[in-house]
């Protein structure tokens, strides 16, 4: 770790002016950055390229400050619909530090109230996380020589705003290897206590509100926020769709299996949809 | 659901959602998504997100229910027409639980 500190000074290439021009040709040359955006700003990139542990872990919490914002309402709103769907504020809480995932946390708590069975939940929230393995292959090459410790850390961080805020900036070598660790360590706990505090907030909120707000209603307001955006095209649009269609069917299904069967009817959906379009362009 | 049961049930999606994001950080050189599934997986948020929302917009207590009568319904289209113009779950959200609370203000339903 100490290494890292004497590190000189490292050139960058392409040369600065280089890269300044780029950049203004991006249209993002100067001045701060634009809210929800990491900072790619060239100075950052030489002084980041001798970053100390510190420095780097630092840039990393300082980079997600605009993302950490939106994701507030995911944490009280999780908070607040677990105070309603009658967890206790230790189980709320315990619920966010264990399973550390927002939209899978709030997918569960109908489950959890209607009175799922474990394997039932659990099964819920492997379906919807599936895509954490595709943040765990993609930062694979960046973390896979660590020692076994700091995998289980950075892996126990990754999310879909860690992902998205490290991914780019780590493939394209504007993080150097030994500082990637704590550049990532700062995004991801940055992250972390953000969503504790905000679930802390929501079950605060929770226990105020009175049942005549309707505050349920949040869970699935935040879905159909997330769903929408993900609808990009005729096959994602597929998937919807019968994922919709199923769900309307198996909402009866016992043992609460239809989230997981009207998900899986939706990724049918789509791949059908894609091979369909893909035969016809032939 | 009583307590060790929540608790063991929190620690089961505990250790399956870790399974997952630690799997391929833990594999590296070893494995590589197969195509099939790297396919399905670009599905699953369009699918699962919409299957979440679907029953919790159509079923008032557990009956199928289109009408006028479900604010929860009306809302939530018009929380999808807002999702949809401003790609902000923020506005999603403000919108969606004022257009609530104003129909169940004006009280259609009855």
């Amino acid at each position: 770790m100490t290494t890292t500190i004497r590190k000189p000074k490292v050139r960058t290439y392409p040369p600065r002016t280089m890269r300044s021009r780029e950049a203004d040709h991006l249209g993002r040359g100067r001045g701060r950055p634009l809210p929800g955006r990491i900072a790619h700003d060239p100075d950052d990139l030489i002084e980041e390229a001798s970053a100390s542990p510190a420095a780097a872990f630092m840039a990393g919490a300082r980079d997600i400050v605009p993302i950490l914002l939106a994701l507030i309402p995911f944490g009280v709103a999780f908070g607040a619909t677990a105070m309603g769907s009658g967890l206790s504020a230790v189980e709320a809480l315990g619920m966010s530090v264990l399973v550390f995932a927002g939209a899978a946390q709030l997918a569960a708590l109908p489950l959890l109230s209607a009175g799922a069975s474990v394997a039932v939940v659990v099964l819920t929230v492997l379906v919807i996380n599936l895509r954490l393995t595709l943040y765990s292959a993609s930062m694979a090459p960046h973390f896979g020589r660590l020692p076994a410790g700091w995998k289980g850390l950075l892996s126990y961080l990754l999310t879909d705003q860690a992902y998205a805020a490290t991914i780019t900036r780590f493939d394209e070598g504007e993080t150097r290897e030994p500082d990637k660790r704590w550049y990532y360590l700062g995004v991801g706990l940055a992250i972390w206590v953000t969503f504790q505090a905000a679930t802390t907030t929501g079950v605060f909120l929770g226990a105020l509100a009175s049942d005549g707000w309707s505050l349920d209603f949040v869970l699935p307001l935040i879905f159909i926020g997330l769903a929408v955006p993900a609808i990009k095209n005729r096959t994602t649009g597929a998937a919807a769709l019968s994922a919709g269609v199923a769900a309307v069917f198996c909402a009866a299904l016992p043992l609460n299996l239809g989230l997981i069967v009207a998900a899986l009817v939706g990724i049918l959906g789509g791949l059908v949809a894609e091979t369909v379009t893909e035969r016809s362009r032939r | 659901m009583n307590t060790p049961t929540l608790w063991l049930t929190m620690a089961g999606a505990g250790a399956v959602t870790f399974a997952l994001r630690l799997s391929f950080i833990a594999l590296l050189g070893r494995a590589e998504i197969p195509p099939f599934l790297r396919r399905a997986l670009r599905f699953v948020p369009a699918a699962v997100l919409t299957a979440v929302v679907i029953p919790l917009l159509f079923y008032v207590n557990g009956a199928f229910e289109v009408s006028l009568g479900n604010e929860r319904l009306l809302a939530g289209l018009v929380a999808a027409l807002i999702a949809w113009r401003t790609r902000n779950v923020l506005f999603t959200l403000g919108g969606g639980m004022a257009t609530l609370w104003v129909l169940q203000a004006i009280g259609l339903g009855g």
